[in-house]
């Protein structure tokens, strides 16, 4: 589904802050993988992500997504494969529109969208129904501005705009981490339960390592620009947080582990 | 009792204002690009009115075609700033100073072109006011039909979205750039089409006119929504809140003319307009931290001013 080859990314090349964000990186996914990405901070996870998204092109490499090569493709036009929730809740919904016109916009992805009006009424009943799983009250609130919404009721919605035209891939950047534990466990519960329906494949990076370990059917980490640890199956399952900090000890030649993915 | 007698004069101007507007709104509001091109389109849809109707071409056919400079002249500055990389507000400033140049050669050379109200049948007159105000009404009125009918569609959605948040919209497979332009084009298409309506009121196009219309245009939004917003701040209701506000300005305008304020400081007193609207907020935020949230959650808050 997902064929990353060489992938090398330098942010400010030739100057004194020139940063190798992403070194080679090789990454291969199957159609159905659901593949949590760990690391340390600047370890490139979100580099990785955003290269797949399109945010800016890569130095050198390649990117296909189900037999599409989409290295040159632009951000827009790759999104017609993609569902992305960002780390930031503001950043996945318009603030200033209606939940119903979100959702109207979102239901176009990777379809050409006409002069017809966006938002009717059987558009709204179907809203409606994609909604109530959610158990937030919004589909109630059709009408309501998204920016008067908690970021916990963004992040879900933004998670239903990414998967209601189901992608090819579905990239999560550490979309739980800006919310409470209690809506971020409930906001990651719900994305088990719509990557499990739609069978997605799926790249979720987290900062938590248990996290980590209990979803998606393969882990990998990633240090300085390159995949050092990948395990699947039940390997995977079977693994503990302190076999994984042993795991990046020995794999990054006993690197410092930083804090954060200690704590988490 | 001359307050009153000005009145339907200030009122016939203030809905070409208002109408102009319009068009700011678009650029100011819901692309959130502050478009300077406009103090240029304004002027242009006036110069190829006046130059069109000397030369003996019907009304409706210049104000169509001052829409269509208008719209051309958006493209040029959507295009500088999203195929060129500069930012909005200097393309702007440099597709402004195009305008002049290209004005100046509409206008033949000349700075000034009379528009003669006895041999032309125009919509709008200074010597028709009661006749003048029907027309504008008429006009705000399929504009904003028009405009509603637009922006409601799956195409206009993403008009809105691609202003309030980019990054949400590129990742719904929105084309941010051309959307930038196409929302341009219709902005200052709406503006040239008030500088025609402009230019047929005053009976002249002027090489001038435009000087300042974005802190007009501004001040009839910020005026037009602090009262709009209060009611329903939907899209209509904000487009007729912006139509009202150029009213409320002009009406304001003549009446301090009258009180005895020298012109001279007319410029001065819209500046001032604007530059409170904006900073009361601000303001409000940094001194009464209770307000915050209130005038955050008010979009900016310019409707708290």
């Amino acid at each position: 589904m997902l064929k990353i080859t060489g992938l090398r990314k330098t942010f400010n090349p030739g100057t004194i802050n020139a940063k190798t964000a992403l070194d080679g990186l090789e990454l291969h996914l199957k159609d159905g993988d659901f593949v949590t990405v760990i690391g340390g901070n600047g370890a490139g996870k979100s580099t990785l992500l955003n290269a797949i998204a399109g945010v800016w092109k890569p130095d050198e490499g390649k990117i296909e997504i189900d037999g599409v090569d989409v290295t040159a493709m632009p951000e827009y036009k790759r999104a017609s494969f993609l569902g992305r929730v960002f780390q930031d809740p503001m950043k996945g919904t318009s603030p200033d529109m209606e939940i119903a016109e979100n959702l109207a916009i979102a239901s176009k992805r990777g379809i050409k969208r006409r002069f017809v009006r966006g938002v009717r009424k059987a558009d709204r009943e179907r809203f409606k129904e994609l909604l109530t799983p959610l158990e937030l009250g919004l589909e109630n609130r059709l009408s309501a501005k998204v920016g008067l919404l908690s970021g916990g009721q963004r992040q879900a919605l933004t998670l239903l705009m990414a998967t209601m035209n189901r992608p090819k891939l579905l990239l999560l950047d550490e979309h739980t981490a800006a919310l409470d534990p209690k809506t971020a466990a409930k906001v990651l519960e719900l994305t088990d339960q719509i990557v499990s329906r739609n069978k997605l494949t799926t790249l979720m990076i987290t900062h938590n390592m248990k996290d980590a370990i209990a979803h998606g059917n393969r882990l990998i980490m990633m240090h300085e620009g390159r995949i050092i640890i990948d395990v699947s199956g039940e390997e995977k399952q079977n693994l503990t947080v302190e076999q994984l900090l042993e795991l990046f000890n020995r794999a990054s030649g006993g690197g410092a582990v930083n804090d954060r993915m200690i704590l988490g | 009792m001359s307050f009153l007698y000005a009145l339907p004069g200030a009122v016939a101007e203030g809905l070409i204002w208002g109408l102009m507007a319009m068009g700011v709104y678009i650029s100011y509001k819901i692309l959130d690009i502050a478009d300077l091109t406009v103090d240029g389109s304004i002027c242009t849809g006036a110069c190829v009115c006046a130059v069109m109707l000397g030369a003996g071409v019907p009304v409706w056919l210049c104000i169509i075609a001052a829409f269509i400079a208008g719209a051309a002249s958006g493209v040029l500055t959507g295009l500088l700033h999203t195929a060129l990389g500069i930012p909005s507000i200097l393309a702007g400033i440099l597709t402004q100073l195009i305008l002049y140049s290209v004005n100046l050669c509409i206008l033949g050379g000349k700075s000034l072109i009379a528009i003669d109200h006895r041999t032309n049948n125009l919509w709008v007159h200074m010597s028709r006011n009661p006749v003048s105000i029907a027309a504008m009404v008429v006009i705000i009125a399929v504009v904003i039909i028009c405009l509603w009918m637009f922006f409601y569609t799956e195409v206009g959605l993403t008009l809105k979205s691609t202003g309030d948040n980019p990054d949400m919209s590129r990742a719904q497979g929105v084309n941010v750039k051309r959307n930038k332009v196409v929302g341009l084009a219709i902005a200052n298409g709406i503006v040239a089409l008030a500088g025609a309506m402009l230019a047929q009121y005053k009976g002249s196009a002027n090489i001038n006119d435009g000087r300042g219309a974005i802190v007009i245009a501004l001040a009839a939004i910020f005026i037009g929504l602090s009262v709009s917003m209060k009611i329903k701040p939907n899209f209509v209701v904000s487009l007729i809140g912006v139509v009202g506000g150029g009213i409320i300005y002009y009406i304001v305008y003549n009446f301090v003319i009258l009180m005895g304020l020298k012109t001279d400081y007319l410029k001065m007193l819209s500046a001032i307009i604007v530059a409170v609207f904006l900073a009361v907020p601000y303001l409000k935020g940094e001194y009464f931290p209770k307000h915050k949230k209130a005038a955050a959650e008010k979009n900016g808050g310019e409707v708290d001013a």
